[in-house]
């Protein structure tokens, strides 16, 4: 473990550098808001945010994905045999993700990297990407990671984590690949005991300014079929406009769905984000839908983070408290609401 | 407009006293700041969560599709078109509801709010009259909130509903000489290239989240066309192409038929501007067709409609 | 590295059309590449993505057992977008097919025990499957006595009539068929829906476990049949259908509660099912 000063435009001077190396995403801000992407000419780097309005996962998980392509041309021997698309898995770094976000990777991880299936595209992307992790000074009011077992400095999933210090960068290298990144930005000094220490009492000082109180520890024991027969679901759902908003949003949603496009001859087979809001979703072929209705498929979304994950994985719940969906679903349900119901129901 | 809030209770207690109505839709004041949460009230011992203030910037004609209860809603100016438009088209019937009308002095656009705090995190906001206070932890700012006023509240013209059964309050003044399509002239002064780079920076950051579909009362159709999948319409990826289908064949489906209720933009989640869309139709319904979408219950929108003596030729 | 979802490629050897109404087609696939066969080991119950380069992809049951070598075969209802397509395509083309993917039956406990298939419909596939698993030479000895429920609406809607037939014929296995109604004189066997026949038929739950395939409505009306009958929960197996895309538990969509009817499934017993959310 390295721990390192950096003044800031030694750092940025420095993350200019690392882009010889690495494909750098950092947060631009765009708008009214701010999105990760690449770091280049049009794209300053601005790590005076809260967090970026649709969640990084992107970086290692594209809203829209080539996955196979084909021919239809009956002329080539080879016409419609599917065939993995090129990728690329040179090295990326996600600079100043929030340690909620990458928590997040850790969650949906053991979805996508499970003991029976690896699920090449995301399982390489992940691999090939060292996350660069930018402790959050000032959480937000909506912010409840600490009640999910992460922090805003926590450090499980990071391979460098990011003190910002006011004046300078404290930077922490946590892994070999967060080493070797470290390794490849010159300048810097070695941080000295007083500088850890403040490092410690600013992560202690955040931790302290997350209020919201969202206690999971009964959604285990609760029996399944009593959640999800509970009478709450359709009040909470009644507002919902069964838009993908908090889905597509959120860091540790990972449902998605496979189409083949065919432009003439050639085609691609694409996968897309989904949502479990959207009532296609479920629908069968021969038109019965098991989830029909919106508050079977609200239902689904909570049951999803809060129950059915907590069983299948025994590792809490899927949610990093990242705030995302209690700041933009556009008609204001609010998972910590829902969540406190569950537990206490 | 707080204080519409109270008498908003009273009026649903009063409904339900009376055995007016099954069920009352209308806001709870909601978990953050600038933003309430659209509430069905079925027991009369829980009107007092009711609440009204200018972030109800949504339309709760959308909750009344198809409902066969007897509905007690609340209505502002652009509210009650939609509904006027509902009945028309059959989504519900008017015995079925009873309208609390609320003469409304817009709704605030709650990321201008955001912009000019700088983007610093809002805990608070209170209204007092025509101004609002904004705290956060280390800043509280008062602003009037003529100059925060949604898009689409800013140029309305039907802020008084225009059909109740009840009204909370004295009608305001409607606002005249205001121009709601100023920026749609600008757009149509372009040539068709700028045009087409115009909508395609508009929408390059859609995530087809459908929440503008989803939050309009209009979109009731049982399978949206790009849901169809036999044919598929649409293509599902988010390819600039199929985004850009998206909104137009909305938009057009919209025709004659928008109220410019803003309830579309104010829950696009990426802050697109899609009533640059729905606003061109609408001009194009007033040049063409001196049509207004929603102001009453005895004429239908000119494009759902066949007149002998329509001055098309193409009809005839 | 591996990639699941990556199809193996086949070629259309035979279609059969199994149904009057000639919305049921047999396709019979014989991979491009011999060593896929032996990648594609599969047992009765699992099912496998049909791969279509244009269309997508469909979840469908092995009708084919691995008793039988040299190919795989699918019988598909023609229904949605790609098995439209498929029902269009002919003899010699090329396409995908992607798996074994699921569960399957329980064999290690059907072993030593009285086996009763109760089947319905087009959902006769993966049924097909285990019989001819189970009347092999090499296998009958494992089970005690087989009988088959099996019914359609009509005589003509019965699928693999020519094997119908002939296991009518033979004395290891007990058959009997149905239909919900015919106006053939010459019909000569049963007449009345799967439930009523199988209460008829079916005389003890002792020492026996019964495998249950068919629509819903067929489902939902033979599992009181076989609970009164004495069957227990655990010894009443179902196969469930769902949307599904990536038949491997990561694409989310296919799941009842915390189990995946891809992955986890399809086939569950009734035991299991009770424990489950009931939205299938």
């Amino acid at each position: 473990m390295t721990d390192k000063i950096f003044s800031k435009e030694e750092w940025l001077g420095g993350l200019e550098a690392l882009r010889k190396t690495y494909g750098v995403f950092v947060p631009v801000k765009d708008g009214d808001f701010h999105t990760f992407m690449p770091f280049d000419k049009g794209n300053i780097p601005d790590f005076d945010y809260q967090n970026s309005r649709l969640s990084p996962k992107s970086v290692v998980y594209p809203q829209s994905e080539r996955l196979f392509e084909y021919t239809l041309d009956k002329a080539d021997s080879e016409a419609d045999i599917v065939k993995e698309s090129p990728k690329d898995y040179s090295p990326r770094a996600v600079v100043g993700i929030r340690p909620c976000d990458v928590q997040a990777f850790q969650i949906v991880k053991r979805n996508f990297d499970n003991p029976e299936y690896r699920d090449p595209w995301w399982v390489q992307h992940f691999e090939s990407t060292t996350l660069v992790g930018l402790g959050c000074n000032e959480p937000c009011s909506t912010c409840f990671c600490t009640e999910v077992g992460g922090g805003p400095f926590n450090q499980e999933g990071l391979d460098v984590l990011i003190f910002d210090m006011g004046e300078t960068y404290l930077l922490r290298g946590l892994t070999d690949k967060g080493e070797a990144l470290l390794g490849k930005i010159t300048g810097g000094s070695p941080a000295d005991d007083q500088a850890l220490k403040n490092a410690e009492d600013l992560a202690a000082s955040a931790s302290k300014k997350i209020t919201s109180s969202i206690p999971t520890d009964k959604l285990k024991e609760k029996v399944t079929n009593d959640l999800f027969n509970a009478p709450f679901w359709e009040e909470i759902a009644f507002a919902c406009l069964n838009c993908g908003t908090c889905t597509f949003l959120c860091p540790t949603c990972w449902c998605f769905d496979i189409q083949d496009e065919v432009l003439g001859k050639e085609g691609d087979r694409i996968r897309n984000w989904d949502s479990c809001m959207f009532p296609l979703f479920t629908l069968h072929g021969s038109g019965h839908n098991p989830r029909d209705n919106k508050f079977q498929r609200v239902r689904q979304r909570f049951m999803h983070k809060l129950k059915y994950y907590v069983d299948k994985y025994d590792n809490g719940v899927q949610c990093s408290g990242c705030g995302r969906c209690v700041r933009y679903c556009p008609v204001n349900i609010d998972i910590r609401e829902v969540c406190n119901l569950m537990n206490n129901y | 407009m707080l204080k519409y809030a109270e008498k908003i209770k009273e009026t649903a207690l009063k409904l339900f006293n009376e055995n007016r109505v099954d069920t009352f839709i209308g806001y709870k004041k909601g978990s953050v700041p600038m933003m309430n949460e659209p509430v069905l009230v079925t027991d009369p011992d829980k009107v007092d969560q009711l609440y009204w203030d200018s972030f109800c910037g949504l339309n709760l004609c959308n909750y009344l599709t198809k409902r066969t209860d007897k509905i007690g809603i609340v209505a502002n100016g652009c509210n009650s078109r939609n509904i006027v438009t509902h009945i028309i088209e059959n989504q519900i019937k008017r015995e079925q509801i009873y309208i609390v009308g609320i003469p409304c002095e817009g709704m605030i656009d709650h990321r201008a709010v955001m912009r000019a705090v700088k983007y610093k995190e809002i805990l608070n906001v209170q209204e007092n009259g025509d101004k609002f206070l904004v705290k956060g932890a280390d800043f509280e700012e008062t602003f009037e909130k003529e100059k925060f006023l949604q898009g689409n509240c800013a140029t309305c013209t039907h802020r008084n509903p225009v059909i109740y059964d009840e009204i909370l309050g004295d009608p305001v003044e409607e606002q005249t000489g205001v121009d709601p399509f100023k920026d749609v002239k600008k757009i149509e002064e372009m040539d068709p290239a700028k045009k087409q780079a115009f909508f395609t920076r508009l929408i390059s950051r859609c995530i087809r989240c459908y929440a503008c579909r989803n939050s309009c009362p209009l979109c009731y159709c049982p399978t949206c066309f790009v849901d169809e999948s036999t044919p598929q319409w649409v293509g599902k990826s988010s390819d600039p192409t199929d985004t850009m289908t998206f909104h137009f064949l909305r938009a057009y489906h919209c025709a004659g038929r928008c109220t410019d209720c803003g309830a579309c933009e104010r829950v696009c989640p990426m802050g697109i501007s899609m009533r640059q869309f729905t606003k061109k139709l609408n001009k194009d319904c007033q040049d063409l067709f001196s049509w207004e979408a929603g102001l009453t219950l005895d004429q239908r929108p000119p494009l759902d409609v066949y007149k002998p003596d329509d001055y098309n030729d193409f009809i005839k | 590295m591996e990639n699941p979802y990556l199809p193996y490629p086949v070629r259309i050897d035979k279609i059969i059309t199994e149904t009057e109404d000639r919305n049921l087609k047999t396709f019979r696939f014989v991979f491009l590449n011999p060593e896929d066969e032996e990648k594609f080991a599969y047992t009765p119950g699992q099912f496998a993505e049909l791969s279509i380069a244009g269309k997508g992809e469909i979840p469908i049951g092995i009708a084919s057992s691995p008793t039988e070598k040299g190919f795989v075969t699918f019988t598909v209802n023609k229904t949605g977008l790609v098995t439209t397509y498929l029902h269009n395509m002919n003899e010699g083309d090329v396409m995908g097919i992607r798996g074994p993917l699921g569960n399957w039956y329980p064999w290690d406990e059907m072993e030593g025990k009285n086996v009763i298939i109760v089947g319905g419909g087009f959902a006769f596939t993966t049924l097909r499957s285990s019989i001819i698993s189970m009347i092999d030479p090499a296998n009958r000895s494992k089970f005690k006595d087989i009988t088959v429920v099996y019914g359609a609406r009509t005589p003509g809607m019965l699928l693999y009539k020519d094997e119908l037939a002939e296991w009518e014929q033979r004395d290891d296995i007990n058959m009997h068929i149905t239909v919900d109604g015919t106006d053939d004189p010459d019909w000569k066997y049963n007449t009345g829906f799967v439930p009523t026949i199988t209460e008829e038929k079916i005389t003890s739950a002792d020492n026996a476990i019964a495998i249950v395939c068919g629509p819903p409505i067929m489902i939902k009306f033979t599992q009181p049949v076989l609970e009164k009958l004495g069957f227990p929960p655990e010894r009443i197996i179902l196969s469930l259908e769902m949307r599904m895309k990536c038949g491997i538990g990561i694409c989310g969509r296919c799941n009842i509660g915390d189990q995946y009817v891809c992955k986890d499934g399809p086939v569950f017993s009734l035991a299991q099912l009770k424990e489950m959310p009931s939205e299938y």
